[in-house]
């Protein structure tokens, strides 16, 4: 079972054996069970289950918003445990990006403060963090719509600079949960579009969600059952399999 | 469980081409009503219409329009209306009347979705439950995972596409939505099947065929037919 592609060095988050029991006694409740994964450079994975399966546990784990009961969180190679509580917060800032359902955009903010806010916080001059955050709206078509206020925005617009915050700067995972929230199809489409291109461009990038259209962009499926890896999809077989001609 | 397996041994291929065989029938007649058009040429538009997704000989076509002939949907050209063909032996058609109103009926006329089609895959998900020996949840899984690898080849094939060709992202869209939907089932399938088995049943129950639903399609089918 190929849990990565490429080499060990490309990879950019590495779950081991991650276990994770919230409450005690009668309460406890085991939401992850020995879970492994590994997600390379460039590479897109979904997570997939029912609800209670532990999926939400997984990414906030992953993102070391949670830390886990047991096994180990690597980003880049580093052990997330062992790093100080400066050095998390700096990989939560420079290297994670997080997309949730609701997009939370801050509602006094234009769409280029929302998206520039995360390298702001990290230390980048004002103006840098503009540039750097008008550049990467315009990379999801949004140039135009900087100045505009959240409120001012469709639902389409608010999760593409959701995305844009996320990848700005150079984020190399996105998270994301249920990332397509409320949207239509076509701008689930959309979102997954947009997830799928940051991922050409070296992201790595794993994504929640329940909807199997939005999964099937992924190069791999993990499925997760009462915590517990359950099964993932095969590696893939390139488009022409579906087109061949019955001869 | 004899019904089951007379429903599984039944010829479903049969239903599924003849269907097949109705669509190539009136997408001739519409290629048709542009203008009329010989037999490779007709080929070639169908497929192109149709996202190049499904393949059609040209016999195929040779019968069709044979058949639509015989039944007065579409004349040779030259045959009485004082034209000729340009193409030596070959034969141009084109649509009549009586085919221009066949083909505005059809287009117009909603399929026969009152009676379930005979699922295989519903079919082997009442089987697994009462299976002894069998964890029906295992089944499910190894369904889900193929299904959502043959959504992640059409994704593919539409995301190298990038909407250029409408037909086609209209086909694929067809199909990443039929496959949805049967993923969608499967999801609600094992979370009934979880309830009922945290409610206590067990398959040995399900041998009391008036309680487990199992009959319930025989009894709508029959009223059906």
């Amino acid at each position: 079972m190929s849990t990565s592609m490429g080499n060990k060095e490309q990879t950019v988050l590495e779950l081991r054996s991650i276990s994770k029991v919230y409450g005690k006694g009668a309460a406890e409740v085991q939401a992850l069970r020995d879970v492994s994964i590994s997600v390379a450079r460039g590479e897109m994975v979904a997570v997939m289950g029912p609800s209670g399966s532990g999926k939400s546990s997984l990414l906030t784990i992953a993102g070391t918003l949670e830390e886990p009961t047991s096994g180990a969180v690597l980003i880049n190679g580093e052990d997330v445990h062992a790093m100080s509580a400066g050095a998390k917060a700096r990989v939560r800032r420079r290297t994670i990006g997080y997309v949730f359902q609701d997009f939370n955009l801050l509602p006094g903010l234009t769409a280029v403060e929302n998206v520039a806010l995360p390298l702001e916080l990290d230390g980048t001059s004002m103006r840098r963090a503009y540039l750097a955050g008008l550049k990467a709206l315009e990379t999801l078509g949004l140039g135009d719509r900087a100045r505009a206020f959240p409120d001012q925005l469709s639902g389409g617009e608010r999760q593409r600079v959701a995305i844009a915050r996320a990848t700005v700067g150079e984020r190399q995972l996105l998270l994301a949960d249920e990332p397509s929230g409320a949207l239509d199809s076509a701008n689930g489409e959309g979102v997954m579009r947009l997830i799928h291109a940051a991922c050409k461009r070296g992201v790595a990038a794993v994504v929640v969600t329940h909807d199997a259209q939005l999964a099937s962009w992924a190069d791999r499926v993990i499925f997760l059952r009462d915590g517990r890896l359950a099964d993932q999809t095969a590696a893939p077989a390139g488009p022409e399999s579906l087109l061949e001609s019955p001869s | 469980m004899t019904y089951i397996l007379s429903m599984l041994l039944s010829n479903i291929h049969g239903l599924i081409l003849s269907e097949v065989a109705v669509s190539v029938r009136h997408a001739l007649l519409a290629l048709l009503s542009e203008e009329p058009k010989y037999g490779l040429q007709l080929r070639e538009e169908f497929e192109a219409h149709t996202g190049e997704v499904w393949p059609l000989n040209v016999g195929q076509v040779y019968t069709t329009l044979q058949r639509l002939e015989r039944d007065g949907l579409v004349a040779a050209v030259g045959d009485g209306d004082g034209e000729q063909p340009e193409h030596g032996p070959q034969k141009a058609y084109r649509i009549t009347g009586a085919g221009r109103a066949e083909l505005a009926d059809w287009l117009r006329t909603v399929p026969d979705l009152s009676t379930p089609p005979r699922d295989d895959l519903v079919m082997k998900i009442l089987i697994a439950v009462r299976v002894p020996g069998i964890d029906v949840h295992e089944v499910i899984q190894a369904h889900r995972r193929y299904l959502i690898e043959l959504m992640q080849e059409w994704t593919r094939l539409k995301e190298d596409d990038d909407g250029a060709d409408l037909s086609f992202a209209l086909v694929v869209d067809s199909e990443l939505f039929r496959l949805d939907s049967v993923v969608r089932w499967l999801d609600a399938a094992e979370g009934r099947l979880r309830r009922a088995a945290a409610d206590g049943w067990t398959p040995a129950l399900g041998t009391d065929g008036a309680r487990t639903g199992v009959s319930l399609p025989r009894r709508r089918l029959g009223a059906r037919r």
